[in-house]
């Protein structure tokens, strides 16, 4: 990290080039394999995790700057949350009585 | 703020930058949880048509790969502009964050018809409860786009004005966090809303 | 629309209510009008930006708001008082019992707990302000402008009447047509988005502005709960922004999030209700631990008992604290396993918080305990709290939950848990923080009459529910049959109520007795305290420190009084750098209040030409570039002078 970087921004390229083929990539799994349906679900769920993270490190620079360690324990801890919220709402509505109508 | 913030850049230099950073990294936090409350209420709410169009009935993926390619491309020119600020080339940084507005613009425009063919189709708001957790989720994503529009738009009024400053320098860094995020929330929405939805 | 339709009429109380509130405005305005007052109101007050003042204002709405809730409580009591009493109807009841638990917690709990962490957080670590002092004001700004808009609801359009959960489908626009429940959908927004602000604000200031040396092991308990509380408005609120959202577009635009028919789930409401509802009430209580251990350990002289499990517990219950909310619905008739699994992770709870029992228990042991105001009110806490916490292990058992759900046991627990948790602490709280305040103590006498009516009242009021609860008194039952034989609780539970008005009647007299009696000489530390708030003087002056103090371990102002370091030198002195005030927070909170207003009566044209207000503001605020001003050494050593005398 340096006050001037001229450099070519190749950390950006690399970046963008991945997540436009990511997106392809889920589109041909979505629509052109032979996979069932949880499979690609899973499959285009973890593609899209990993566009996330480009987007998060070579695009937003979670790690940059004197708080660096605290936005990556605030971005995990914001991550186990989403997760408690959206499959424990599913989980909670979706089971028992909730199941029945 | 001894030698080590001399080798940081331009927008981390005062304590009150710092703070601002990290204060929009916490906001962030907290429109993760926001989102994914829409999220989850998207997933309960998906399959409750009720006798209304499904996903599957009205997606068009050229569309929304439209749409898709318009945003990671204008997430890349936005990281561009922020590359130029770091190498104080004011123009670079003017230009390349007219060129992502543009393409938000863009992105905003195919959003705008496509809802309007929704409701054309018959899946207006009111519709059920999928087209109602589907309006409001893309809807506040869209509506975030709208306002980071706005908002950038006067920053570049400030940048024009003042140059790269500690403090513009620092604002646009915390925009461009803004729109990065915006691109992280759509793959999301891709992945989970139109292709998952048009496999299910 | 009438004008008949927008002004609730019929009912002598709400018709004496609107009077009084009408007159109450106009005798305001002329008095500030007549002491020439506005300039100062404006300057020292509306813009400032200063947290010291903003936490003064805090306070003063949530003293306003206890009163506001606490009539509603007293009407309450009182037509339960007897059987077949006909002194409120059913709607009456509804609409007071739905107002008095919106109020209670969002609107006086809240502020209060915001306000104390407000004077006294930035003191705590030897900071000269929070990290965004402009969007602290905007913070109370919007809480107020909320607070105020659905206390307007009661005499323009009708109050809600939903409860303060507001389940669906009883919320919905099909049951409940009225606009009550749209001003619960917006008010509630409006202030939520002022606290989310508090919540970021309160994170980045701990992070970033502790006093050099002040490393995590060293900061005061208080300052850990609230960092932990903060986190948990910035982990919860959001949640509740969506909720609030889809309610209003039920309401408002005829969507179907939550309706029975056309594939709404009313279900969706409850769970992401909770989801919100449940780390809210550790957003009341942690805050409020914090304040009992530092008065506890002040007021026992000793150093506080097992600090580091004190913090890991905060962290503990914060962590669970988002995975227990099912807890609150297990009627629903959910799964075995979902209901075992929430049962499981509630009742772990437990742990932590046995824990935090237990270091403040040992805290005293062997200390010379001071048995001040504060002191009391921390020391009843403990009995009382524990009382609400046994209560609510065994309403986490799922099985057992399906006897006392919404049944009157339920209402005594939580009332157990709250009022001790954060109304005690809150006490505790102003009788302990007010010298830092104001310059001057609250009488220790009147305070002991004021603890004595509240928590005898208390108890009288709310240990008999538990007992009509477990007899089947179901809660929001607004009547009875002589027959179920409750009216001797009911009817000791309201005399209860009386005893503990009184005491919030002593407080308020406490208030303006030491207003213009107390002394003024307290020093800067008049209870021999162990944090950093003591070090400057009392009231603290606008600055804070004037210089920044250094921190070399827990309890840092005690070993400095000890080590006699806590004198001035005159060239240690730097100029300070202070913001300045900004009149975009209440310009933009009068707007959000209008607009909300607007949206409330669905008058959408309205709405949308108020909403340019807002536009400007955040235009304003965005090419606001304002630096500040700096006090100049000279000035720093005259106030300094004024309370030191000489400075080295």
């Amino acid at each position: 990290m340096s006050t001037k970087t001229n450099h070519f921004p190749w950390n950006h390229l690399i970046g963008f080039v991945l997540s436009i083929a990511l997106t392809l990539l889920a589109v041909f799994v979505a629509f052109n394999t032979d996979f069932s349906k949880t499979v690609i679900v899973w499959v285009i769920g973890i593609l899209a995790i990993f566009q996330a993270l480009i987007q998060l490190f070579m695009f937003m620079h979670v790690t940059e700057g004197k708080e660096g360690m605290i936005n990556v324990v605030n971005m995990v801890y914001s991550i186990f949350l989403a997760l408690v919220i959206v499959f424990g709402s599913i989980w909670v509505l979706t089971s028992g009585h909730a199941a029945m109508h | 703020m001894t030698s080590h913030a001399n080798n940081m850049p331009l927008e981390y230099k005062t304590q009150q930058s710092q703070m601002n950073i990290l204060g929009f990294w916490v906001f962030l936090g907290a429109e993760i949880v926001l989102f994914s409350t829409l999220f989850a209420s998207y997933f309960v709410l998906e399959h409750n048509t009720a006798g209304g169009p499904t996903g599957q009935d009205i997606f068009i993926l050229k569309d929304v790969l439209i749409e898709t390619f318009l945003l990671l491309t204008s997430s890349f020119t936005c990281g561009l502009a922020i590359h130029s600020m770091r190498s104080h080339h004011k123009t670079g940084l003017m230009v390349w964050t007219i060129v992502t507005l543009l393409l938000g613009a863009g992105f905003l425009y195919m959003e705008i018809n496509e809802f309007i063919h929704y409701v054309h189709e018959g899946a207006s708001i009111q519709t059920s409860g999928f087209t109602a957790a589907f309006f409001t989720l893309l809807g506040t994503h869209g509506a975030h786009v709208t306002f980071g529009i706005f908002w950038i738009s006067l920053l570049l009024i400030q940048l024009a004005r003042r140059g790269i400053t500690e403090k513009t320098a620092s604002k646009f860094f915390i925009a461009s966090l803004y729109w990065h995020f915006l691109d992280v929330v759509w793959i999301f929405i891709f992945t989970f809303v139109y292709l998952k939805g048009m496999v299910m | 629309m009438s004008l008949d339709e927008f002004f609730v009429t019929g009912d002598p109380l709400i018709l004496a209510s609107q009077i009084a509130i009408g007159l109450t405005m106009i005798g305001l305005i002329a008095l500030i009008t007549y002491l020439k007052r506005w300039k100062w109101l404006w300057n020292e007050w509306f813009t400032t930006v200063d947290h010291k003042k903003i936490g003064i204002m805090y306070i003063i709405s949530g003293v306003l708001m206890f009163f506001r809730g606490g009539v509603d409580g007293l009407l309450m009591k009182a037509q339960t008082s007897r059987p077949e009493l006909e002194f409120l109807d059913a709607q009456h009841y509804d609409e007071i019992f739905t107002t008095h638990g919106v109020i209670m917690i969002l609107f006086m709990a809240m502020p209060l707990l915001i306000g104390l962490m407000n004077v006294v957080i930035p003191l705590q670590i030897g900071a000269r302000d929070v990290a965004f002092p402009k969007l602290n004001a905007l913070s109370f700004w919007l809480f107020f402008a909320g607070a105020m808009l659905f206390n307007v609801s009661f005499v323009i359009g009708g109050s809600p009447d939903a409860g303060w959960t507001s389940y669906f489908p009883l919320a919905g626009k099909e049951f409940t047509p009225g606009v009550g429940n749209n001003y619960y959908a917006i008010a509630l927004q409006i202030a939520g988005i002022g606290t989310l602000a508090t919540g970021i604000n309160f994170v980045v200031t701990i992070i970033k502005m502790r006093a050099p040396g002040m490393t995590w092991m060293r900061l005061p308990i208080f300052v850990w709960s609230t960092f932990i509380t903060s986190i948990i408005i910035v982990a919860a609120f959001p949640i509740f922004t969506v909720a609030l959202a889809y309610m209003t577009l039920d309401r408002l635009f005829g969507t179907h999030f939550f309706t029975v028919a056309n594939g709404g789930d009313p279900m969706l409401w409850l769970n992401l209700f909770w989801l919100w509802g449940h780390p809210e009430v550790y957003i009341v209580v942690l805050p409020a631990f914090g304040m009992f251990s530092e008065v506890i350990a002040t007021f026992a002289r000793k150093n506080l008992y097992g600090y580091k499990s004190m913090v890991y517990a905060v962290a503990g219950i914060a962590f669970l604290s988002m995975l227990v909310w099912v807890h609150h619905f297990y009627t629903m008739g959910n799964s075995a396993a979902v209901n075992s699994i929430f049962s499981l992770t509630t009742m772990m709870i437990a742990i932590p918080t046995g824990v935090k029992i237990f270091n403040w228990l040992f805290t005293l042991r062997k200390g010379r305990i001071e048995f001040s105001t504060a002191m009391l009110w921390s020391l009843a806490f403990i009995p009382c709290f524990t009382i609400g916490g046994v209560t609510g292990v065994m309403l986490a058992m799922a099985a057992a939950d399906y006897q006392y759900h919404n049944t009157m046991f339920l209402v005594a627990h939580f009332h157990y848990v709250l009022i001790p948790g954060v109304v005690f602490a809150v006490f505790a709280g102003l009788y302990y923080w007010w010298p830092k305040m104001f310059g001057f103590k609250l009488n220790e006498k009147i305070g002991k009459w004021h603890f004595w009516l509240f928590v005898i009242g208390f108890n009288m009021t709310f240990m008999p529910m538990f007992f009509v609860g477990l007899d089947g008194m179901s809660r929001r039952m607004y009547t009875y049959s002589a027959s179920t034989g409750w009216a001797g609780w009911l009817g000791f539970s309201a005399i209860g109520s009386i005893i503990l008005a009184a005491g919030f009647a002593a407080l308020c007299y406490n208030i303006y007795w030491s207003f213009r009696y107390a002394s003024r000489d307290v020093g800067n530390d008049p209870w021999n305290g162990r944090t950093l708030e003591w070090a400057t003087a009392s009231p603290a002056p606008h600055y804070n420190f004037a210089k920044v103090p250094e921190v070399d371990r827990l309890d840092a102002y005690w070993y400095m009084k000890k080590e006699g370091n806590t004198g001035l030198k005159k060239s240690d002195l730097k100029p300070v750098h202070m913001p300045s005030n900004s009149w975009t927070p209440i310009f933009l909170a009068v707007v959000f209040g209008v607009v909300g207003f607007f949206l409330v009566f669905e008058w959408f044209t309205l709405a949308i030409l108020a909403s340019i207000g807002i536009v400007v503001g955040l235009v304003a605020n965005s090419f606001d570039y304002d630096d500040g001003y700096h006090i100049s050494v000279e000035e720093l050593a005259d106030e300094e002078r004024e309370w030191r005398g000489d400075l080295q």
